[in-house]
C-alpha cells in the first residue's frame, strides 16, 4: 500500500515540476510574441513616417541652377537686379534679346503699360533664363552639403547652388507647364474641385435616397435582397472598372450630353468629345455610390425605433416621419460617411485616367463641359517622368493634395460635431 | 382670452382649428408620398443598373474583341495579276501559312479561302460586303486572325502588334504583386489587430488607430510615388543591381503597406466581437495572454479574419496606380519579383491613358481584360461573404 | 368554440361605443397572437386591459389604431368599429385612423426637439391652421392638460430630453392631446417611472378621462384597480393565442370575478 502511495506522490511531484517549467517557457514565448506584435505596429508607424519624410525630402532641397546670364552681372551701380527701376530693366531686356523677340512682347502688351514687376519677371525669364540642371532631396541637402557643392563645381562650373522650396504660392497659382520650374498645380486643383462638385451633386442625393429606400420602405422580398447584395458587391469592385464603365457610357454612349453639344455648348471645337468634367464627376459618383449607401444605411438603422413609433402614433405618414425625425437624427452619421467617400473620390486616379483626363491643359476649366485634369492625375504624370525636377514638383503637389484632404476630413469632423450637438 | 384655468375644452365643443375636422377616414391618394417612394426606389435601383451596365459594357466589347479580326501580313504575295472575277490564283512560296476557311484580304477586298492546293487558292470573292476588284501581281495578302479564347488564356505573350494576345503575362504579374502584398499585409495586419484588440492600453489605441486611419486615407498615387522614389532604391541598396528600376517587388511591398490598415481594422473588429466570456474562461484555466489571444480568441474570430484576408486580396488585385508607376510598362511573363512586368490593371491604364482610337483591337482588349478582372474580384467578394456566413454559423 | 370573451351584456352596435372590437383576430404572419376578441369601450371612461405577459395585451391595444401594421408581417381580420366605421376596411387609411386615436408608449419617447416643437409638430402635420399665437395657445393648453405647464412654461425651447422620466411621459401625453384625438391608448405608461411619477400619471388619467376615452394596458393590478372604470382580463391557451377571458366593471372584476382563472390572476396565484 505504501508503494502505491509513493508512486502516486511521485507522479504528482513529477507533474508539478513539468507544469512549473512549462510556465516559464510559455511566459517567455508570450513576451517574444508581444514584441512581435508591437514591432508590427511599429512597422505601420515607420511606414507612415517614411512616406511623409520621403515626400518632404522631395519638396525641398538644393538645386544647381545654371544661368544664361548671371543676374549678378546685370546689377547697375551696385544695385541688384531685383531693385532696378522699370526703365533700367527695360533697357537690359532690349540689350539682351533679339529685336524680334522684343517687338513681339511689345506688341502683346506695350512695355509702357507693363508694370515693373512684369518687366522684372520678363528679364528673369528671358535674360537670366535659369535652368535647373540637377536637384537633391532635403536629407541629402542637409547631410551632404559639401559633397554636393564639390560635385557641382566639377560638372556644372557655371551653376549656382541655391536652396529651393518647390512648394511655393506660385506653385499653387501657376498653371501646367512643360518646364518643371514654372509648372504649377492650379489647373489640376480647379479640375479636382469641379469634378468633386459634380460627384457630390449626384452621389449624395442618390446615395442617401437609396439608403432611405432600403432601410425604411423596402420589404424583405427577393428583389430587394438582390439590391442589397448587389450594393455590397459593387463596393468591392476595383476602381478601374468604374473607369472603364464611365468611358463606355458617359464618354462614348452619352457623348452628346456629356460633351455639351446637346446643349449647344462646345468647349473646344476641335475636340468636341465626352472627356469632360461631367463625365469624370459622374464616373466617380458611381464609384462612391455604394459607399455612401452603405454608410447612410448604418446611420439610419441606428435611429431608435421608438422615435418612429412616436411619430406614427401622432398620425404621421412615412415620409413625414422620415423627413422630420429619422433623417435629422441620422444626419451626422450620413455626413461623416459621405465625406469619407468624397475623400476617397478626391484621391482617385485610375478611373479618371481611363475616362480620359487631358494630358496637357493650361487653361482653367470654364464649366462642366471642359476638358479636365485633376491633382492626383497631375501627380501621376509628373512622377512618371524621368527627370529629377519632375519628382520634386510631384512631391510638392502631393503635399498640396494631402493638405486639401486633411482640410476635407477636418470639415467632416467639424460638421459632424456641430450636427450631433443639437439635442 | 379664454380662462386659462379651464385646462381642457371638452371634446364636443369646437374650440380650436384642429377639432374642426370631419371624420373622414377614407384612404387618400397621397401623391407626394407615392412620388417620393418612387424616386427613392429609383435611387436604389441605380445600383442594379450599374452592375448590369458594367457587365453589358464589358461583355459587349469583349465579344467585339474576340470577334474582331486582325490582318496579319502573310508575306505571301500573289504571283500574277488577277481580275475581279477570278476565283483561283497562285500565291508565292514564301511567308506564312494560309489556312483553309480563313478570310484573307488583298488591298480592300476580303476573300474566303475555300480550298488550298499547293500554291493555288480557291476563294470566294467579294466576301464580307467588300467589292471584288482587280489586284496587281506582287500585292501582299493579309490573313485575318481572331483571338481565340484558348489563346487568350494560355498564350504567354501579349504583343498586339504581331497579334499575340495572351493574358498570362498580365495575370502572372498580378499574382506576383498580390502575393508579395499579402506576404507583407497579412502577418503585419493580424499582429497589429491582435495587439490593438488584446494588449494595447486605451491610450495606445487612441494614438495608433488614428495613425492607421491616416494610412488608409492616403491616396494610392502617393503610395506610387513612394514606391518609385524610396522603395525601389531601398531594395536596390539591399539586393544590388539585380533589382530593375521597375519591378514588381517594390510595387508589391507598397501595396502590402497600403492594405495593412484594411486587414488590421477588419481583423480587429472580428476579434473585438468575440465575447469576453471566452477570454475569461481561458484565463480562468490559467492560460497566458498570448495563449488566450492565439488559441481562443483568434480561432473564434476566424470568419471575420478570413473575410478580411479575402477583401485585402481583392483590393490588391484591383490596385492600379502603384503598379502603373512602379511595376513596369510592358507585359512580361515572369514570376521574378525584381523584373519589371505589367499587371492587368497597369495595362488597362497605360493603354487607355494614351491615344487610342475607339474600335481598335487595343481598345477592345481593355474590356476583355477588365471583364476577367471584374469576375476575379466578384468571385472573391462572394467567397468572402459566404465564408463569413458559414463560419459564423458553425461557431455559434 | 365557447364564447369565453363575450361579456354578460349584449350591447347594440349603433355607434354608442367609443370604439368596439368584434371578432378580432390579429396575426403575425401565420402566428395568431390575439383571437376572437369582442371588446366594447365606453366613451370617456378608462378601460384597463390586464393579464400575464405574452398574452397579446399590447397587440390588442395596438389593434385599436392599427399600429400593429408597422410590423410588416402583421395583419388582422374581424372588425373594429369607430363611430360606426370599421377601421380595418379596405378603403380606410391607417394614417387617418391614428389622427383620431392617439398613443402613449411604455418608455417615454419625446422627440429630440424643444418642448414647444414636440407639441407643435404633431399639430402642424395634422393640418393646424393658425399663426404663431394660436400655436402658442395650443401648446399651453396641451401642457396644462398634461399637468406639465407649471413645470416647463419658462423653458419651452429646451430639449424635450432634458426633462425627467415622469415629465417626459407627460410631455408625450401633451403631444398626443394636442391633436385632439377621441381616444388615447396607453401601453403601460407608468411602468418605466418611479412611484411618485406613476402616481402623477394616474391622477392625470383620471382628469383626462373627463374629455377623452382612455384604454390602458397595465401589468400593475393595483393600478388597474385604482384607475379603471372597466377592466378586461386577457389570458392564453397552449396555442399561445391571447383572448379576452373576462370583461366587466372594474369593481366587479376585482372583488367578484366570474372566472376562476381571473380570480387566480388577481389574487396573485400566477402571472
Amino acid at each position: 500500500m505504501s508503494s502505491k502511495q509513493h508512486t502516486s506522490l511521485a507522479e504528482k511531484t513529477k507533474s508539478t515540476e513539468t507544469f512549473a517549467s512549462n510556465l516559464s517557457r510559455r511566459r517567455r514565448s508570450g513576451r517574444v510574441w508581444l514584441l512581435i506584435f508591437q514591432a508590427s505596429t511599429l512597422i505601420g508607424i515607420v511606414a507612415l513616417t517614411a512616406l511623409l519624410i520621403n515626400i518632404i525630402d522631395g519638396s525641398f532641397g538644393y538645386a544647381a541652377i545654371q544661368y544664361s546670364i548671371d543676374p549678378e552681372t546685370l546689377a547697375v551701380d551696385g544695385v541688384p537686379l531685383e531693385e532696378l527701376s522699370k526703365e533700367e530693366l527695360e533697357r537690359i531686356f532690349q540689350d539682351n534679346v533679339s529685336k524680334g523677340l522684343y517687338r513681339r512682347y511689345d506688341s502683346e502688351v506695350p512695355f509702357a503699360e507693363r508694370s515693373r514687376e512684369d518687366v522684372l519677371a520678363l528679364v528673369q525669364e528671358r535674360v537670366v533664363a535659369p535652368e535647373i540642371v540637377q536637384t537633391w532631396g532635403l536629407i541629402d541637402s542637409i547631410t551632404k552639403k559639401d559633397e554636393i557643392l564639390m560635385d557641382v563645381q566639377e560638372e556644372y562650373p557655371d551653376a549656382a547652388v541655391e536652396f529651393v522650396s518647390w512648394l511655393t504660392t506660385d506653385f499653387v497659382r501657376n498653371p501646367q507647364s512643360s518646364e518643371p520650374e514654372k509648372a504649377g498645380v492650379r489647373t489640376a486643383i480647379l479640375g479636382s474641385l469641379f469634378v468633386i462638385a459634380v460627384t457630390i451633386l449626384f452621389a449624395f442625393p442618390l446615395g442617401v435616397g437609396a439608403a432611405i429606400y432600403l432601410e425604411e420602405y423596402a420589404t424583405d422580398n427577393a428583389f430587394n435582397r438582390i439590391i442589397r447584395t448587389n450594393i455590397n458587391n459593387l463596393a468591392g469592385v476595383p476602381s478601374i472598372i468604374y473607369g472603364i464603365l464611365g468611358l463606355a457610357i458617359f464618354v462614348r454612349a452619352l457623348e452628346a450630353l456629356t460633351s455639351g453639344t446637346a446643349f449647344g455648348i462646345i468647349d473646344d471645337p476641335t475636340t468636341a468629345n465626352g472627356r469632360t468634367i461631367i463625365s469624370a464627376g459622374l464616373t466617380l459618383a458611381l464609384l462612391i455610390l455604394p459607399l455612401v449607401i452603405i454608410n447612410s444605411q448604418e446611420a439610419i438603422r441606428a435611429v431608435p425605433n421608438s422615435l418612429r413609433q412616436a411619430s406614427f402614433g401622432l398620425g404621421a405618414t412615412k415620409w413625414q416621419t422620415i423627413w422630420s425625425h429619422v433623417l435629422p437624427n441620422a444626419l451626422p452619421g450620413i455626413l461623416t460617411g459621405t465625406i469619407l467617400a468624397v475623400s476617397r473620390a478626391f484621391g482617385e486616379t485610375a478611373p479618371l485616367v481611363v475616362v480620359g483626363a487631358a494630358t496637357f491643359i493650361t487653361v482653367d476649366p470654364s464649366g462642366v463641359f471642359s476638358k479636365f485634369t485633376t491633382l492626383p492625375i497631375q501627380i501621376y504624370q509628373w512622377t512618371a517622368r524621368p527627370q529629377d525636377e519632375f519628382r520634386n514638383i510631384a512631391a510638392a503637389a502631393i503635399i498640396v493634395l494631402l493638405i486639401m484632404l486633411l482640410t476635407l476630413n477636418a470639415t467632416a469632423v467639424l460638421l459632424r460635431n456641430r450636427y450631433s450637438r443639437r439635442y | 382670452m379664454t380662462n386659462r384655468s379651464e385646462a381642457i375644452t371638452p371634446q364636443h365643443v369646437v374650440a380650436n382649428k384642429l377639432s374642426e375636422k370631419k371624420l373622414n377616414l377614407r384612404k387618400r391618394q397621397r401623391w407626394g408620398e407615392n412620388v417620393i417612394q418612387t424616386l427613392l426606389f429609383v435611387s436604389a435601383a441605380i445600383s442594379i443598373l450599374t452592375t448590369i451596365g458594367t457587365i453589358y459594357v464589358l461583355g459587349k466589347e469583349s465579344i467585339n474583341f474576340f470577334a474582331s479580326r486582325m490582318w496579319e501580313e502573310t508575306n505571301k504575295p500573289i504571283v500574277f495579276t488577277i481580275e475581279a472575277g477570278e476565283s483561283t490564283f497562285r500565291v508565292g512560296d514564301t511567308g506564312g501559312e494560309i489556312e483553309e476557311g480563313a478570310i484573307i484580304r488583298i488591298n480592300q477586298e476580303s476573300m474566303l479561302v475555300k480550298s488550298i492546293n499547293g500554291n493555288v487558292l480557291l476563294v470566294e470573292r467579294g466576301y464580307d460586303g467588300t467589292e471584288a476588284t482587280a489586284h496587281e501581281a506582287g500585292t501582299g495578302i493579309y490573313q485575318g486572325v481572331k483571338v481565340s479564347l484558348l489563346e487568350f488564356f494560355t498564350n504567354t505573350k501579349w504583343i498586339p502588334q504581331i497579334g499575340e494576345f495572351g493574358i498570362l503575362p498580365l495575370i502572372s504579374a498580378t499574382l506576383t504583386v498580390s502575393f508579395i502584398a499579402m506576404l507583407v499585409a497579412l502577418p503585419i495586419g493580424i499582429c497589429i489587430a491582435i495587439y490593438l484588440s488584446e494588449y494595447a492600453s486605451q491610450r495606445a489605441r487612441s494614438i495608433l488607430k488614428p495613425i492607421l486611419e491616416v494610412l488608409a486615407g492616403i491616396p494610392t498615387v502617393v503610395y506610387a510615388y513612394f514606391a518609385l522614389t524610396l522603395m525601389t532604391p531601398f531594395l536596390q541598396s539591399i539586393f544590388g543591381d539585380v533589382v530593375q528600376i521597375y519591378n514588381t517587388a517594390s510595387a508589391g511591398i507598397v501595396i502590402g503597406i497600403l492594405v495593412v490598415p484594411l486587414v488590421s481594422s477588419m481583423s480587429e473588429d472580428a476579434l473585438h466581437a468575440v465575447p469576453d466570456g471566452l477570454r475569461q474562461a481561458a484565463y480562468g484555466l490559467g492560460a497566458t495572454k498570448l495563449e488566450t489571444a492565439t488559441k481562443v480568441v483568434l480561432p473564434a474570430a476566424i470568419s471575420g479574419i478570413a473575410a478580411a484576408f479575402i477583401v485585402a486580396i481583392s483590393r490588391a488585385i484591383g490596385e492600379t496606380m502603384i503598379v502603373a508607376l512602379a511595376a513596369g510598362a510592358g507585359p512580361n511573363f515572369t514570376f521574378n519579383p525584381f523584373e519589371s512586368a505589367e499587371t492587368m490593371t497597369g495595362h488597362i491604364v497605360r493603354i487607355s491613358g494614351g491615344d487610342i482610337s475607339y474600335d481598335s483591337i487595343d481598345y477592345n482588349s481593355i474590356f476583355a481584360i477588365g471583364l476577367v478582372l471584374f469576375f476575379i474580384t466578384l468571385i472573391l467578394n462572394i467567397i468572402s461573404q459566404r465564408v463569413v456566413r458559414r463560419f459564423r454559423e458553425e461557431y455559434e | 368554440m365557447t364564447e369565453l370573451g363575450t361579456p354578460k351584456r349584449i350591447l347594440s352596435t349603433n355607434g354608442k361605443y367609443a370604439i368596439e372590437a368584434r371578432s378580432l383576430n390579429v396575426y403575425y404572419d401565420d402566428f395568431l397572437a390575439v383571437k376572437n376578441v369582442y371588446l366594447p369601450i365606453e366613451p370617456q371612461k378608462i378601460t384597463a386591459i390586464i393579464g400575464p405577459s405574452g398574452c397579446g395585451k399590447s397587440t390588442m391595444l395596438r389593434a385599436f389604431n392599427r399600429m400593429n401594421e408597422l410590423v410588416p408581417t402583421a395583419h388582422a381580420d374581424g372588425e373594429v368599429l369607430f363611430h360606426g366605421i370599421n377601421i380595418y376596411g379596405s378603403e380606410i387609411d391607417p394614417v387617418e385612423v391614428r389622427r383620431h386615436i392617439g398613443m402613449v408608449f411604455q418608455k417615454p419617447n419625446p422627440f429630440p426637439k424643444s418642448i414647444y416643437e414636440n407639441i407643435a409638430w404633431g399639430a402642424k402635420i395634422n393640418g393646424f391652421k393658425g399663426g404663431k399665437s394660436e400655436m402658442d395657445d395650443l401648446v399651453e393648453e396641451s401642457l396644462r392638460g398634461a399637468a406639465l405647464w407649471d413645470e416647463v412654461h419658462d423653458k419651452l425651447d429646451q430639449s424635450g430630453l432634458s426633462l425627467s422620466g415622469g415629465q417626459q411621459q407627460r410631455l408625450c401625453i401633451a403631444r398626443t392631446i394636442a391633436i385632439k384625438p377621441d381616444i388615447i391608448l396607453m401601453d403601460e405608461p407608468a411602468s418605466a417611472l418611479d412611484p411618485i411619477a406613476t402616481l402623477k400619471i394616474e391622477e392625470l388619467m383620471r382628469v383626462l378621462a373627463k374629455d377623452y376615452t382612455i384604454i390602458v394596458v397595465t401589468h400593475n393590478m393595483q393600478q388597474a384597480a385604482r384607475v379603471s372604470d372597466y377592466t378586461g382580463f386577457f389570458t392564453m391557451d397552449e396555442d399561445r393565442a391571447g383572448y379576452l377571458m373576462e370583461f366587466g366593471d372594474a369593481e366587479q372584476i376585482f372583488t367578484n370575478p366570474q372566472e376562476q382563472v381571473t380570480e387566480d390572476y388577481i389574487t396573485g396565484r400566477f402571472g
